[in-house]
């Protein structure tokens, strides 16, 4: 298949396999911040393959996983109300909340869709005039032009049934969060190429600067990663920090400015709680004041909602690269994918999810 | 979607129900009465008329003689396997057949999707499930649990289309049963079939017969029916012309017993779960390790484009009409011949073997020549594939 196949050959891969062996002089802790690169890593065997000297972290770049339980309870709370569908990602179904996940509230009768986007969900509520059709609005920088040309559509046909419950999350603040933190040991990222598709890599300059770490913009294919793993390893050799582009036909500096103006119209900055991880300052998005009649959370009485996180789930530190899911006590024993304490073993992006799947279990 | 919308349209003849009076399925369509027998004797008779069916009796009574033609028939190679042409002596059932009996519930959505429908699927379904037992079959019992209201027009396009997979394959529907649920209750059409079948002396295809060395082979492309059925789903349509691979996988079995013989050591059918469940069930209850080439699988351009858009991986993803061969070494090149040979297994391939680690697990080597241990699928891909 084309465009796919080309990054998954044996023989370039050992090639950079080697390239990373003969750079790597010392241990170098790599953080991945995108979900999907943790599952091609782990799926592709990458992470065996690699010389002991290179670690990779894996970051919080799964938007289901860091999704608060707080907007999970009021999406339930909202679901269950009659007369509404929410509509949803399917990943978001299984993640608990604070007592039960959207599948048992389907299963209790509330009527949860899945759909593979925004748009899918406008068209439940041209097609359903009569019900209130709420949309799950979860994601990083990757999907908010996708939600914010929904939100824009429903505003211009007066779709009034139409509206999203925000959940966006914003990147770059949280890998100034991680970087800030004590116990940080990340030593260079890889970047998430599809948030970067959209937003460029502008904003990482200066966080490369001010924290002296190398940042490499990385696609999603064996070959990308790879690629990336070496360009940061040999920054960190070399004694180097700045932002590198190895995902260029895909990403430019300034990335997709009329995806950016969009979002800039519908969307305003906020802080925003992250599962597991805690508030980080202007992490998060919602909608601006003239879209409001759009934002589930004003037109439902949610506030009143107290999440209560479980006490055995130990998601933040998987989500800041502290802790490997293997190393967590609940992995594969009280916590598994069918039987989930937080929403890394759920989403098909979760660090834990993919150590089970791909079989990591120690 | 609606039920009716498909790329599939139904050609053959008109509902024989008088649809001006009933153009749905009412309660008493399943009550007893008059009109259940107007929907027995107009509908289902004529549909998969037979001797043992048209008694209407309260079960099916077979005669022993097709039990013994179907246990006579050969597995061996090099002796007639026409069932026809096997003496009917009840020496074939003494010699050591064995009877074979399975049963599946259907409960597909949509109801017509491309490439088949609930009918065919619930056919071909259970005539594999009994394939995969090295069975032949002889009679397969149907069940209908109808919600009222359904459209009797779209009820004889499913009775239609599971007549023509239960005839192309030569075996009678020997007793049925309908019901129907109140509306709301049901979900349009479900359907439960059971397989009766004969498992012919020197036949013996158990997971515990793999062994170290032995090849695993795939009939052809994988994860094909669910990515069609997904490509349809409210909510998830994507533009495909993916059909679904429901198949009756009996002949491509016969042939792969014919030519393998006692070498044939395992057979399955993966559906739901794909691949990835079917290999990790044998492997666990085989305690056999098992080494795949991903680089091997056979998954054509559109299915391995529309997974990588899901995010959903082929080897989880559901098939119909697709066969797992675990083969002596010795014969693995004439099966696999003989495989090819067959229409249903034209893109047979080696996908992987069985390792001497003897761990339960398998392990896929992935293109760039990294290896990761293959999990079943785990929860629900999608709800209801089949």
């Amino acid at each position: 298949m084309r465009y796919v196949d080309e990054y998954r050959g044996e023989a370039e891969s050992r090639r950079y396999l080697d390239a990373i062996a003969r750079t790597a002089t010392r241990p170098w802790m790599l953080m991945e911040v995108c979900g999907g690169q943790t599952h091609t890593l782990v799926r592709s065997g990458i992470d065996r393959m690699l010389p002991e000297t290179v670690t990779l972290v894996h970051g919080p770049g799964c938007p289901v996983c860091v999704t608060s339980v707080e907007l999970i309870d009021q999406a339930i709370e909202i679901v269950r109300r009659p007369g509404v569908i929410l509509a949803s990602f399917g990943d978001m179904l299984r993640v608990p909340g604070s007592g039960d996940d959207l599948l048992s509230a389907r299963s209790a009768g509330a009527d949860v869709r899945i759909v593979y986007s925004p748009l899918d969900a406008l068209a439940l509520a041209r097609k359903h005039p009569d019900r209130d059709v709420v949309f799950f609005a979860v994601g990083f920088e990757t999907t908010a032009p996708a939600n914010a040309m929904a939100v824009w559509q429903a505003a211009r046909a007066g779709l009034r049934n139409f509206s999203i419950l925000c959940a966006h999350v914003r990147v770059p603040p949280a890998m100034e969060a991680i970087l800030s933190a004590p116990d940080n040991r990340v030593d260079a990222f890889l970047a998430a190429g599809h948030v970067c598709a959209v937003m460029g890599y502008r904003e990482y300059e200066p966080l490369a600067e001010r924290w002296r770490v190398p940042i490499v913009v990385t696609g999603f294919e064996p070959l990308d990663l790879l690629q990336g793993i070496h360009m940061a390893v040999r920054a960190l050799e070399q004694g180097r920090w700045g932002v590198e582009n190895q995902y260029a036909r895909v990403v430019s500096r300034d990335g997709n400015r009329r995806a950016q103006t969009l979002m800039g119209d519908v969307f305003e900055v906020v802080d925003r709680a992250w599962r597991g991880i805690g508030e980080i300052p202007a992490s998060g998005l919602r909608l601006r004041e003239p879209y409001r009649v759009h934002d589930a959370q004003a037109r439902f009485p949610v506030s009143h909602i107290r999440p209560r996180e479980s006490a055995d789930c130990r998601a933040g530190q998987v989500l800041r690269g502290v802790l490997r899911p293997t190393d967590c006590p609940a992995f594969d024993a009280a916590c598994t994918p069918e039987h989930p304490l937080g929403a890394p073993m759920v989403s098909s992006e979760g660090a834990c999810a993919a150590y089970y799947r791909y079989g990591k279990r120690s | 979607m609606t039920a009716t919308a498909t790329t599939t349209r139904y050609a053959g003849p008109a509902c024989p129900i008088p649809t001006a009076d009933y153009p749905t399925v009412q309660l008493a369509h399943g009550a007893g009465g008059s009109l259940s027998r107007m929907l027995v004797e107009k509908l289902l008779l004529p549909a998969f008329d037979n001797p043992a069916l048209s008694v209407l009796h309260d079960g099916a009574v077979l005669a022993a003689e097709d039990l013994c033609a179907a246990a006579g028939a050969s597995a061996s190679p090099g002796r007639s396997t026409d069932a026809s042409m096997a003496t009917p002596s009840m020496a074939a059932l003494r010699g050591g057949a064995r009877l074979a009996v399975t049963t599946d519930s259907f409960v597909v959505k949509p109801l017509f999707f491309p490439g088949g429908d609930i009918g065919s699927l619930a056919v071909h379904g259970t005539l594999n499930d009994l394939a995969m037992c090295g069975a032949r079959p002889v009679a397969l019992t149907v069940a209908l649990i109808i919600e009222e209201g359904f459209a009797m027009d779209d009820l004889w396009r499913v009775v239609t289309s599971m007549r023509a997979a239960a005839a192309a394959a030569g075996v009678p529907v020997v007793t049925g049963d309908t019901k129907v649920v109140e509306r709301g209750k049901g979900d349009g059409l479900f359907i439960n079939t059971t397989g009766l079948g004969v498992v012919p002396a020197g036949v013996d295809v158990t997971p515990a017969r793999a062994r170290p060395g032995d090849a695993i082979l795939l009939s052809g492309a994988i994860a094909v029916h669910g990515m069609a059925i997904m490509s349809v789903r409210e909510g998830l349509e994507f533009e495909t012309r993916l059909e679904s691979d429901s198949a009756d996988l009996g002949p491509l079995v016969q042939r792969i017993l014919e030519t393998g013989g006692e070498a044939v050591h395992v057979l399955r059918d993966p559906t739901r779960g794909g691949v990835a469940s079917a290999l990790c069930e044998i492997a666990d209850s085989a305690r056999a390790g098992m080494l795949l080439d991903e680089r091997a699988l056979p998954v054509p351009p559109e299915v391995r484009g529309a997974c990588e858009l899901l995010g959903l991986d082929p080897l989880h993803v559901a098939n119909e009409g697709k066969c797992i061969a675990i083969v002596a070494p010795e014969r693995e090149q004439a099966i696999l011949d003989a495989m090819r040979s067959h229409p249903s297994g034209a893109q047979a391939v080696l996908v992987g073997r069985i390792t001497d680690r003897r761990d339960g697990r398998v392990v896929v080597r992935s293109p760039i020549g990294g290896e990761r241990i293959l999990e079943p699928l785990s929860g629900e891909q999608l709800p209801r594939i089949c």
